[in-house]
């Protein structure tokens, strides 16, 4: 034991290699030797950067089912492993205090929010939006089909993916009938 | 996307982001790409240092951008036709077109009916100027001797998003004059349209020095020819204008002329804001548009049929002679076997638009209380959309609203902290809106495919699945849509049809139950119902029912069973093929049968893209030709031949009916077939150009009491306001005013103005102004910068004061919402809002709170001039 | 092992500051507060413990070449400041425990499991990197990702900046592309585009050079570095001297009392 301890001290390693200034490898801690890039053993997928449209590849690590960092990916012919300030910041993206984990409704007329389960409250939309639709959906205009629901409309889609757009336009227009689509993109 | 679809074929990016570092020249404008598209600016640079290109900055403000450029030019808000019209005047004053391109590529040769009037003639609009009905009619701007079928009364409420197939029904009888003496040819219509745009006009209307218009002129002019390309790129400072579309057609129209599309380091590059705008637009969450910018129907009476909407769009020549082929295949994969010929292919199932459906067309509906619920997902209209104060108290409105969200945004908290709340406009005990609040998914919790500003499918492997209940929006939409289905098991009625036909058996993946996102994906490349196998492209789709496809021009994308090209990553070359799929059919430089000649040889070694191989009797290159691959250059069609095989060896532009880059577009645009200078709709100077019109005639102001516009002039507001992005923050803020690193980059709203501005009205750098609109009055810190400048235009001073617009009341950081600032207005084809030109007063101080924010603003806007 | 360096190129910098975010994204990084300063647009002030690389924005007089096209338009540059690993280091000479030390990388790295928050390195660097976490009691700084180059990966900084104004790799040839990089941008006109790498003061050169047009003092980077511990010398013969007087002065006294 005294050897091993004596083997530790800095002094000791100092003079054993030679090198007398003590700021080299004879000064470093077992950390310090045995450190390894937080993503050592993570496994890959390849990803795509959320924020503009210059489509940056993204490398995302992982372990055990969490995130362990995300980076640029070098293969990309369009970003070549570059990412700017926000996509170097998706890890935090994900990661934030701030992210929202449970459903949260706010009842007419309330003060506050209530966390209701995710089951109940898609009961709860599908619901209202077919009440909605029943009130005021219109066969016909001149005795001709119009098959059309102006009450309920849709906003959003420049950040989505494009099977989740196609999925909201094929339900919402192709079995609903809604008109009212739009998105931040007009242009 | 109108302005590059109506000109090429095509509503997106006509290149690669790589390919800029091709280019000889490259001009940003309508852009701050070193600040808004960082990563795809390291190909600008790398243009300069490979090539000695020249880089070109024209904007309001001197920004990170016009720092990296050679040449900076500063330009009044709302001017850009005028200096981009200035260019295409210099371009032709000074023989600086090429002509070898110019003649077999675009229609500038063509000749243009009797009846047709440009703005020269009538002091600002074009001929078939209705000024009740404030719309124009076209048919005095179609070619002479084809027939046009014209404008429904329908479409004038509608979108401009999708490709008019028709008006150019028989472009070989239309005439051309290749001495370009003619004079309604284009060539004669465009130098008179453009005669005034000289470089003093510029120079009086937009504030930039004669000489230093030259210089930019020369550098840019220059880069053209055989051996030379520019390219332009352009972002939302061109878009998000009263004439947006137009600003964009003056650059298609000058890089036809200098012969720069469809050849390498030449085209225009649409930079896109979002992950996944253009795929939003593609398969497109608007109103108007199908997937793959096939039309949706407009109700008209007695012809609200198949027949009278395939042949409302359907076109002889081109590709768009597949329209009907297109449509079936959709509604084949939206409603399966129940689409039938003896159906009408579902069509009835279909809704029929019937009016102004967009983001501000039901918006103001729901501001009159005449809406019930909105799906809000994955945007923040309380802080994203114009007049702020409008747009929430709209949400008030609401019977129900579901946002779907990774963080509480604005729009889903308006009822209990927004300024209306503040300011006692609104009591949240009295706002009876029901809200629920999804978590959503992060990129990196789910699969799927976005397609980037140049048409660019790259699909995202799941790495791990989403915290607690959040979930992405295609697990919400699959199990919503379950839901309703369950809803009309049994019932009987047409309008119970829709539902029970939609096609919806996604397999579900995965603890959370994911719908699967290949068999999503796969649907929409598309398959043969037949065999059950995929189908390679859209080549092969047919109009017989027995393929699908949900979008047919992303269709190839998923060409095999196990096939995802999305999710390749092997890179063969400088364009990136082997590394995901841009459409159409992997073509990374579209109409680049441009990049040869028009007898196929290359223009130059040096300029070499796709060229004819003579031995193999195809046409082969660097990129996939975007050309029928077999089609001979010297290919004359005979006379009744239809779809692509109608149009010549010589005619690149394969999606117009006659082939031809439109310099004039007779078609497809509410507006005019050719740019014109308006000033914005708000100014503090009338039109140099025209008297009896100084603003774009018919664009939709939607005034009302809660929508006031400052007359051209206001006294009150005399400063030019323009709003704008940064690097560190995204948009409304939910991605960037959440998170402490990029917070802590930009923690204030500020405002930007001149030294001299600062002097005239005693603000000091560091301290607080106010900002007054007819709109609202928010407040911000002074940043006096000599990188705003004032400008001398028209004779006077004009000061311009800059405003970033990603604050809000939500997130680690706070501040006021620019965007309370901006009226609500239409422009003509797809309806967005002018955020890049209006104007304001600025007066030191902070802002008062509460009910006194309101009194301060209201006493503002009634003092006198 | 080589030893690495890095060049930042301001003259291709834009100023977008994704160095900062993958710095901190990597090395689990707080934030500095979120005030802002009104310095341009740089708000987080300076590198410190929990900043290693920051941007600095220079609103200035033109600098003709490229960048502005009048004589009266305003230029902007950037550059992105960053721990410059010295030759001779500073904070590693200062280092009383130990816990500084260089890397087979010839990095300069603090090991925070030795770090007593003494903060004699603060005070020794000539730069004002290092700074102490006055909660966490530490010192902190750039480590050159010590733990990414252990397994031959770049930088976090270098690996994420949009225009490779950063570049990482082998001192020697850094040095040479610097070189060539200086000559380029004099020849385009650009005749105040100078390397920054005081290899003539103590510190003997950086291990992260700088390119830089204009003063580089507006980048944080002063024009002779020293590292304090160069004055040990005449400091310890300055003692030594003055210890000597004092005892010849005590010898005299008492020799001279002694004889009286």
């Amino acid at each position: 034991m005294i050897k091993d301890l004596l083997s530790r001290w800095p002094v000791i390693k100092q003079i054993e290699s030679g090198s007398w200034r003590g700021t080299g490898e004879e000064a470093m801690t077992d950390r310090t030797k045995s450190l390894k890039p937080k993503h050592h053993g993570a496994e890959v997928a390849k990803s795509v950067c959320p924020y503009c449209g210059v489509g940056c590849g993204q490398l995302v690590f992982h372990k055990n089912g969490k995130l362990v960092s995300i980076e640029g990916d070098p293969d990309s012919p369009i970003s070549r492993g570059h990412l700017c300030p926000k996509g170097a910041d998706s890890f935090e993206l994900h990661t934030h205090s701030g992210r929202l984990k449970t459903v949260k409704y706010r009842r007419p007329f309330s003060r506050h929010w209530e966390d209701i389960p995710l089951e109940q409250a898609m009961d709860m939309v599908a619901d209202r939006l077919w009440d909605s639709r029943e009130r005021s959906f219109t066969e016909q205009q001149d005795g001709q089909w119009l098959m059309q629901n102006k009450t309920v409309a849709h906003l959003g889609g420049a950040t989505l993916d494009n099977e989740e757009n196609y999925l909201i336009k094929k339900l919402f227009t192709g079995g609903l009938g809604m008109v009212c689509i739009s998105n931040q993109a007009r242009i | 996307m109108p302005g590059l679809g109506t000109s090429f074929g095509r509503g997106g990016a006509t290149t690669a982001q790589s390919d800029l570092a091709n280019a000889d020249a490259i001009l940003i404008m309508g852009s701050s790409m070193a600040e808004n598209h960082p990563v795809g600016f390291q190909w600008v640079m790398e243009a300069r240092e490979k090539n000695g290109a020249t880089i070109i900055h024209v904007d309001p403000r001197f920004t990170r951008t016009s720092a990296m450029a050679d040449i900076w030019l500063p330009l009044r808000a709302g001017t850009d036709i005028l200096f981009l019209g200035g260019l295409i005047n210099y371009v032709l004053t000074n023989d600086k077109m090429f002509r070898e391109y110019v003649l077999p590529y675009t229609n500038l040769s063509t000749v243009i009916c009797e009846g047709f009037r440009d703005t020269e003639d009538l002091d600002g609009v074009f001929s078939g100027w209705d000024d009740i009905k404030k719309r124009y009619d076209h048919s005095t701007w179609q070619y002479q001797n084809v027939e046009t079928l014209g404008y429904d009364e329908g479409h004038y409420g509608g979108g401009g998003h999708g490709k008019e197939g028709t008006g150019t029904s028989h472009p070989n009888g239309c005439e051309r004059d290749e001495t370009l003496q003619h004079p309604r040819c284009v060539y004669q219509i465009l130098k008179k349209h453009f005669a005034r745009y000289t470089p003093e006009m510029v120079e009086q209307g937009s504030g930039i020095p004669k000489e230093q218009f030259l210089k930019v002129a020369e550098a840019f002019t220059s880069a053209s020819g055989p051996d030379k390309t520019a390219a332009i790129c352009y972002s939302v400072g061109w878009t998000q204008h009263s004439k947006g579309v137009q600003i964009i057609r003056s650059a298609a129209i000058l890089q036809l002329l200098l012969g720069n599309i469809g050849r390498p380091g030449g085209g225009i590059l649409a930079l896109r804001g979002h992950a996944s705008i253009q795929g939003s637009t593609d398969i497109p969450t608007l109103y108007d548009i199908l997937p793959g910018y096939l039309h949706m129907p407009f109700f008209k009476s007695g012809h609200n049929n198949f027949n009278d909407y395939i042949l409302r769009h359907k076109s002889r020549k081109g590709l768009w002679f597949n329209y009907d082929t297109y449509f079936i295949n959709l509604m084949k994969a939206w409603y399966g076997e129940n689409a039938r010929a003896d159906n009408d292919w579902c069509f009835d199932l279909i809704p029929k638009l019937t009016g102004d459906h967009s983001h501000f067309g039901y918006w103001l509906d729901m501001r009159e209380g005449k809406m019930d619920g909105l799906f809000v997902l994955g945007q923040n209209p309380a802080v994203g959309a114009s007049n702020g104060r409008l747009e929430r108290t709209a949400l008030s409105k609401l019977k129900w609203l579901v946002v779907r969200d990774m963080v509480e945004t604005e729009t889903a908290s308006f009822w209990y902290n927004s300024p209306e709340i503040e300011r006692g406009e609104l009591k949240t005990e009295d706002i009876a809106t029901e809200v629920f609040l999804f978590p959503a998914a992060g990129t990196a919790e789910k699969a799927g495919t976005f397609t980037n500003t140049q048409r660019l499918l790259q699909f995202r492997e799941l790495a791990i699945h989403p915290p607690g209940d959040a979930r992405s929006d295609s697990w919400f939409m699959y199990h919503l849509g379950r839901r309703l289905k369950k809803k009309v098991e049994g019932k009987v009625g047409k309008r119970y049809e829709p539902l029970q036909k939609l096609q919806w058996n996604y397999k579900t993946e995965g603890p959370l139950k994911e719908p699967s996102i290949s068999q999503v994906l796969k649907e929409i490349s598309g398959w043969d119902l037949t065999s059950g196998k995929q189908v390679s492209g859209y080549k092969e789709l047919k109009g017989d029912g027995t393929t699908a496809s949900g979008c047919w021009i992303y269709s190839g994308v998923f060409p095999a069973e196990n096939l995802n090209k999305a999710l390749i990553r092997s890179p063969k070359n400088y364009l990136g093929h082997g590394w995901g799929f841009s459409w159409p059919n992997d073509v990374r430089i579209i109409y680049n049968r441009c990049s040869a000649r028009p007898d196929g040889r290359p223009w130059s070694e040096r300029k070499k893209l796709v060229w004819w191989d003579e031995e193999k009797q195809e046409w082969t290159g660097i990129d996939t030709p975007d050309f029928d691959k077999k089609k001979r250059p010297d290919y004359q069609p005979p006379e009744d031949a239809t779809g692509t095989n109608g149009l010549a060896g010589d005619k690149p532009f394969i999606l117009n009916a006659d082939g031809v880059g439109w310099v004039f577009a007779p078609t497809g645009l509410m507006d005019g077939p050719l740019p014109t200078h308006y000033e914005p709709l708000e100014s503090p100077l009338h039109n140099p150009l025209y008297r009896s019109h100084d603003t774009n005639p018919p664009e939709d102001k939607k005034i009302r009491p809660d929508n006031e516009y400052a007359p051209i002039g206001d006294g009150r507001f005399p400063y030019v306001l323009s709003t704008y992005r940064l690097t560190e923050h995204h948009t409304a803020g939910g991605m960037s005013r959440t998170l402490p690193h990029l917070a802590e980059l930009q923690p204030e709203l500020f405002c930007e103005l001149s030294p001299e501005l600062a002097a005239d009205l005693e603000l000091v750098h560091g301290e607080w102004a106010c900002i007054y609109t007819p709109r609202s009055v928010i407040e911000a810190r002074v940043m006096v910068t000599p990188r705003m400048r004032p400008l001398w235009v028209q004779g006077r001073t004009v000061h311009q004061v800059g405003l970033p617009y990603h604050w809000g009341y939500n997130g680690l950081v706070k501040g006021d919402v620019t965007n309370d600032l901006l009226p609500i207005s239409e422009e003509p084809n797809v309806r967005i809002m002018e955020t890049k030109a209006l104007v304001c007063d600025i007066v030191p101080g902070r802002r008062a709170t509460g009910p006194e924010a309101l009194k301060q603003w209201k006493a503002h806007k009634e003092e006198a001039a | 092992m080589t030893t690495t360096a890095f060049l930042t190129d301001s003259t291709l910098c834009i100023g977008c500051k994704a160095c900062e975010v993958a710095c901190k994204e990597w090395n689990e990084l707080g934030d500095d507060g979120h005030t802002w300063t009104g310095l341009s647009y740089d708000n987080t002030g300076a590198v410190g413990h929990s900043t290693w690389r920051h941007v600095k924005f220079v609103e200035a007089a033109p600098l003709l070449g490229f960048g502005g096209n009048a004589p009266d338009l305003a230029s902007w540059t950037f550059s992105s400041d960053v721990c410059k690993h010295c030759e001779v280091a500073g904070c590693l000479e200062a280092c009383p425990t130990g816990a500084i030390v260089r890397t087979e990388f010839g990095g300069v790295f603090v090991q925070p499991d030795v770090c007593n928050g003494c903060a004699y390195c603060v005070v020794s660097c000539p730069f004002g990197v290092v700074q102490k976490n006055s909660h966490d009691g530490r010192a902190f700084k750039c480590t050159f990702c010590y733990d990414r180059q252990k397994e031959g990966l770049q930088p976090a900084c270098a690996k994420a900046c949009p225009t490779e104004s950063i570049k990482f790799g082998d001192i020697e040839e850094l040095k040479l592309a610097a070189q060539v990089r200086v000559e380029e941008l004099q020849s385009r006109g650009m005749q105040d585009a100078q390397l920054y790498d005081p290899i003539e003061t103590s510190v003997k050169g950086l291990h992260a050079m700088f390119i830089t047009r204009g003063d580089p003092k507006q980048y944080n980077l002063p024009p002779n570095p020293e590292v304090p511990t160069v004055y040990l010398e005449s400091a310890w013969k300055s003692s030594a001297l003055a210890a000597g007087v004092l005892v010849l002065g005590g010898l005299f006294a008492f020799l001279g009392s002694a004889r009286r």
